[in-house]
């Protein structure tokens, strides 16, 4: 079997296979529908209630995309900004840091008074939680290129900004994407609290309802529903990488074929 | 001063200060440049001939000493082509897109600067190779891009440092050929750093030796032999033994 195919077969058989573990200790051992669903009960309740899972789901779809594109902008702009000032750098890079030790969860509350119910508390949460790993890995992307290519561009006369758009920006692009998948789920989590805080609307709002409600098994259908978006999200962002670093996925390509 | 002199170096001192220490690097150095003429740094490692290059090139500036191109003295930033030592071929572009990126620079229309780059990699047996990433070339084929992209920035005076000193012999010696063959063609002023005294001699009209640290201007000799060379001459054996000579002096001397 060629390895791409193991790649999505090997992960697929381990899925069912703890699956298959999970229905039969909820069987053998009876376990209430409300404690612990079995895998079986959750399908049934995504495809009974899943007009409603799609309605609230785009809800959080667009909190979480909003949010990772606010937060996505704003880290780069920070990194840039930082990189180019080195004073900004030393006034802001230990208050950057400092604010990620304060957990959002604290956050979420204060947005919720400030900002209401609607989308943008959520959009705030999302974008707050991921805009961190994008100013480090730009930040770093950005010091990438080494002395001598500065130093070939500079010698031939190029402005500041040719260095920035034809050396620096493209050079720091492998690890901006990593640092955008890292953050578009961290947006999943940003923007699922802030609709635990307070919402009417959303897939949170939906797990908190159905949990009051003891209706667990909508509960994880739920969870389902934002683990297929969150999924989407990725699967999205890994072509976009692909396509705008075809240049990184031939090397890779070659050295799969030399292994 | 000389009407074919496309290069003047008067008096350039230069020192750096490494942990509260001042390290003289290069100690008033001159010479001139002739147009077209192909000259040749050498000297023992670290003795500051990557410094000298990049003073020349406009990238940092002398203590003492000023510096003329074409008797103008001036910012020296887009004046000349410097090949730095490290690998600089950006992979995130074609080797096509590697090769022009000084017209990019410069602002000139992006289609002619394809069309020449296109002659040129035909004209020495990089074509085929276009839109291959600098990643899926040999090393050989990557420094010969490096260099195609040097003779495409269209500058008359060419600084090269050490550009083929991470070859293995076989390929360095192939390069060489290839590079007196595009250079007799072009017809530039080179200014080639190496530690190799038989790459000196093979490829150059004139070579300096520098001294070891604070590198001062230790031989200043004209090489005449008729090209194309025989590395296995006995003129440039014993050229070459003169050579090895001195600058085994100066390491010894440290």
């Amino acid at each position: 079997m060629t390895s791409r195919w193991m790649r999505i077969v090997a992960p697929l058989m381990l899925l069912l296979l703890l699956l298959g573990a999970w229905e039969l200790f909820v069987r053998w051992f009876d376990v209430q529908p409300f404690i612990l669903p079995a895998p079986s009960q959750v399908l049934v309740a995504f495809v009974a209630n899943f007009t409603m899972l799609v309605r609230h789901g785009a809800v959080t779809f667009s909190e979480i995309t909003l949010g990772l594109l606010l937060g996505g902008v704003g880290g780069i702009l920070l990194a840039v900004v930082v990189f180019y000032s080195p004073i900004l750098d030393k006034a802001l890079y230990p208050l950057i840091i400092g604010s990620q030790m304060i957990p959002v969860f604290a956050i979420a509350p204060i947005l919720i008074v400030w900002m209401g119910y609607g989308l943008w508390p959520k959009v705030t949460v999302a974008a707050l939680i991921s805009f961190f790993p994008l100013v480090v890995n730009v930040s770093d992307g950005l010091r990438e290129p080494t002395e001598g290519a500065v130093d070939l561009f500079r010698s031939l006369g190029a402005t500041r900004a040719q260095i920035f758009w034809k050396l620096r920006l493209p050079a720091s692009l492998p690890t901006l994407f990593s640092g955008l998948k890292v953050s578009a789920t961290l947006a999943v989590v940003g923007a699922t609290i802030g609709e635990w805080v307070g919402s009417h609307e959303g897939l949170g709002y939906l797990m908190l309802q159905s949990n009051a409600r003891m209706r667990m098994s909508l509960v994880f259908a739920a969870i389902l529903m934002l683990a297929v978006l969150g999924l989407l999200l990725f699967g999205a962002l890994r072509i976009i990488e692909r396509r705008v670093l075809h240049w990184r996925a031939r090397k890779v390509e070659s050295r799969e074929v030399s292994r | 001063m000389d009407a074919t002199s496309s290069l003047r170096i008067e008096g350039v001192s230069k020192s750096y200060l490494q942990r509260s220490t001042l390290i003289a690097v290069l100690d008033s150095i001159s010479f001139n440049l002739e147009t077209a003429t192909w000259t040749t740094i050498l000297g023992p490692s670290g003795c500051g001939k990557t410094t000298l290059l990049k003073i020349i090139a406009g990238l940092e500036f002398p203590d003492t000493g000023r510096v003329f191109v074409e008797a103008r003295e001036l910012s020296r930033l887009g004046e000349t082509a410097y090949l730095p030592q490290d690998d600089t071929l950006l992979p995130w572009r074609t080797a096509l897109g590697n090769a022009i990126l000084a017209s990019e620079i410069d602002g000139k229309p992006i289609a002619d600067a394809k069309r020449e780059a296109l002659d040129l990699f035909d004209q020495f047996g990089l074509s085929g190779f276009e839109s291959l990433y600098p990643s899926e070339l040999s090393g050989g084929m990557r420094q010969r891009l490096a260099l195609i992209r040097t003779f495409l920035t269209h500058r008359d005076i060419l600084l090269l440092d050490e550009p083929l000193g991470a070859l293995d012999p076989l390929t360095r010696a192939t390069l060489q050929n290839w590079l007196l063959n595009v250079w007799s063609e072009l017809k530039k002023t080179v200014l080639l750093v190496t530690h190799d005294a038989e790459e000196a001699l093979l490829l150059s009209d004139r070579i300096l030796v520098l001294t070891d640290r604070p590198a001062q201007l230790q031989l200043d000799q004209a090489v005449e032999l008729d090209r194309p060379r025989d590395r296995g001459s006995s003129e440039l054996v014993s050229h070459k033994s003169q050579l090895l000579r001195l600058l085994l002096e100066e390491e010894v001397g440290t």
